[in-house]
């Protein structure tokens, strides 16, 4: 073996292929519930960059605080440490009502945000870097707002259900979490996009996003438009944050959103920032390979190393993401 | 009462004044056209009744009521339309999603079909495209569907910002032909234009702007009499 080979798997890195070959299954379909995560918040990004060219950094926040109403309306309905004895009606009823509080507080937050941080500085007809910056102490306002009212630590743990194996697909289980999760997600991308792509009001949505100007000739209420996107950003970034609960139960915490949401945005660049197809494939396949490369290497640490990197490469060869263009543009 | 009424408009771009202190009146079933140099003003002029651009001073009356102040959108309802300078085309929406986009602020829903035929009737191309992408159409075709796109507003009054800026000599006929067309079906037209002659063929009244100011005006013959006219915006010595 070369002397450099040996010195870095000695020390630092080392590649346990077998691991990954072992383990290529159960990594993927876990990869792709937590992507299917990603790509419902990537979602939020793309659209709010796609009407705005605003890259909205508070929006993992928006994420945030939704999933502390899931914690909230969980906590109060008695979930706690460990999963609760119910029937599945009655489980599934909780969390309908977790769920729909977490899409409404997020949306809610994310629309009092577009009103409170950005309309005026629109108003005004500030250069785009204002609205960067301004975005970025959003986001640390909000963290820091949490941490005052919860403190530093992490909210203890709601358990909503024990994951049980449903099948075994190539050797792997496929368990009831990840299955209700990326169904979900997937339900919800597919509103999403049918909503966009197939709705007056939608259309509006793509028309702003691809000519502003001209979309008000229309008729178009952009001022409307762009509250419809914060408003759908949030609801989507609420329903994801109930599935992140589900999956990291102790990750309700004034900060979790801030890598969660870098993901997601990475996400929504790999895919093609302002393309909602995009969005989705992006999360997934951030997921997956945030996975392999976590295996691969040997310790989580790395998956978020791994996770940049692919999007690095990808867009040394597609500046523009894997599917390209913006909301509107993207030729479907 | 004017349809359209713009009194002592100005306009500011920052602290450069492109429109200083318009006035201009369009008619109830007029062709007026409004004729300059590249930077007269023309084009600002058309943003600001349609709203995008705010004024610095003075009123714009449509149909008597003041909608100097009124939101873009709410003039498209009140019946302005426009086929903006570039055209505008929604380049990710086909033909179809273009010209729906038309409609997006019609209340009355149940006639839009009607205008669909009404509109491929005028440019049988467009429904040939039908389900083609806005991007991938020529640039004749791109006006048509600004045009129509701009009808399918059914507009008491329908702006046109150059209509006939690149293209094939073919074309910028066929286009002048469909604006007389539109005039005779009832909409009153407000036309921006460079090509001077054909546009005041084409128009009942002219108005000549330079540098942000009306100079002239008069019935279309009038102005194609015009000595100075000629000489500036005829090309005839």
């Amino acid at each position: 073996m070369h002397p450099l080979t040996t010195f870095l798997a000695d020390a630092w890195i080392n590649f346990d292929v077998g691991s990954l070959r072992d383990q290529f299954w159960s990594n993927t379909f876990d990869g792709l519930t937590y992507g299917a995560i990603y790509a419902l918040v990537a979602m939020g990004y793309t659209l709010v960059y796609g009407v705005l060219n605003l890259i909205n950094f508070a929006h993992s926040e928006v994420f945030i605080v939704g999933a502390y109403a899931v914690f909230f309306v969980l906590s109060g309905l008695g979930f706690g440490p460990s999963a609760p004895a119910l029937s599945i009606g009655a489980l599934v009823a909780d969390l309908l009502l977790a769920m729909v509080a977490a899409m409404l507080v997020s949306a809610a937050v994310a629309v009092i945000l577009e009103r409170v941080a950005y309309r005026p500085l629109r108003r005004k007809g500030v250069p785009r870097l204002v609205f960067l910056i301004t975005a970025i102490g959003a986001s640390f306002t909000i963290q820091y707002l949490i941490f005052i009212w919860r403190g530093p630590s992490a909210e203890p743990a709601v358990i909503m259900f024990r994951p049980e194996a449903v099948f075994t697909v190539f050797g792997a289980d496929i368990d009831d979490q990840q299955l209700t999760i990326v169904a979900a997600a997937l339900v919800l991308m597919l509103v999403a996009d049918v909503f966009v792509n197939r709705t007056r009001l939608g259309r509006g949505v793509r028309a702003v996003a691809q000519d502003p100007d001209t979309a008000t000739l229309m008729g178009v209420n952009k001022e409307r438009v762009i509250m419809l996107t914060f408003l759908m950003g949030g609801l989507l970034a609420g329903a994801a944050s109930l599935f992140y609960v589900m999956k990291v139960p102790s990750g309700v915490q004034y900060s979790g959103g801030f890598i969660l949401g870098i993901k997601a945005f990475a996400a929504a660049v790999l895919g093609g920032i302002g393309n909602i197809r995009g969005a989705l494939l992006g999360g997934l396949l951030l997921g997956v390979v945030s996975n392999y490369g976590q295996t691969l290497l040997g310790a989580s640490q790395w998956s978020d190393v791994v996770a940049f990197v692919v999007l690095v490469v990808v867009l040394m060869f597609r500046p523009t993401g894997i599917l390209g263009e913006s909301l509107g543009k993207a030729r479907v | 009462m004017a349809l359209l009424e713009l009194s002592d408009v100005s306009v500011h771009y920052g602290r450069i004044q492109a429109l200083c202190g318009i006035t201009l009146t369009v008619e109830q079933g007029e062709v007026v056209t409004l004729i300059g140099a590249n930077g007269a003003g023309k084009t600002t002029t058309m943003r600001a009744i349609s709203g995008i651009r705010p004024l610095s001073g003075g009123r714009i009356r449509f149909q008597g009521d003041d909608i100097t102040r009124l939101r873009a959108d709410l003039r498209v309802v009140r019946g302005i339309s426009q086929a903006p300078e570039g055209r505008g085309v929604f380049p990710g929406m086909t033909v179809q999603e273009n010209l729906e986009m038309g409609a997006y602020a019609r209340r009355d829903k149940k006639s839009v079909p009607e205008d669909f035929d009404r509109v491929f009737a005028l440019f049988p191309r467009l429904a040939e495209r039908r389900s083609q992408v806005g991007g991938t159409l020529s640039g004749g075709e791109q006006q048509m569907l600004a045009i129509g796109r701009a009808l399918m507003a059914r507009p008491r009054l329908l702006l046109l910002d150059e209509p006939s800026m690149g293209l094939a000599p073919q074309f910028i006929q066929q286009i002048f032909r469909i604006v007389t067309e539109i005039n005779e079906q009832g909409t009153t037209v407000l036309l921006v234009e460079q090509n001077a002659r054909q546009a005041l063929t084409r128009a009942h009244r002219a108005y000549v702007l330079e540098t942000g100011r009306i100079v002239k005006s008069g019935t279309g013959a009038e102005l194609l009499a015009d000595t100075s006219i000629k000489e500036a915006y005829l090309g005839v010595a």
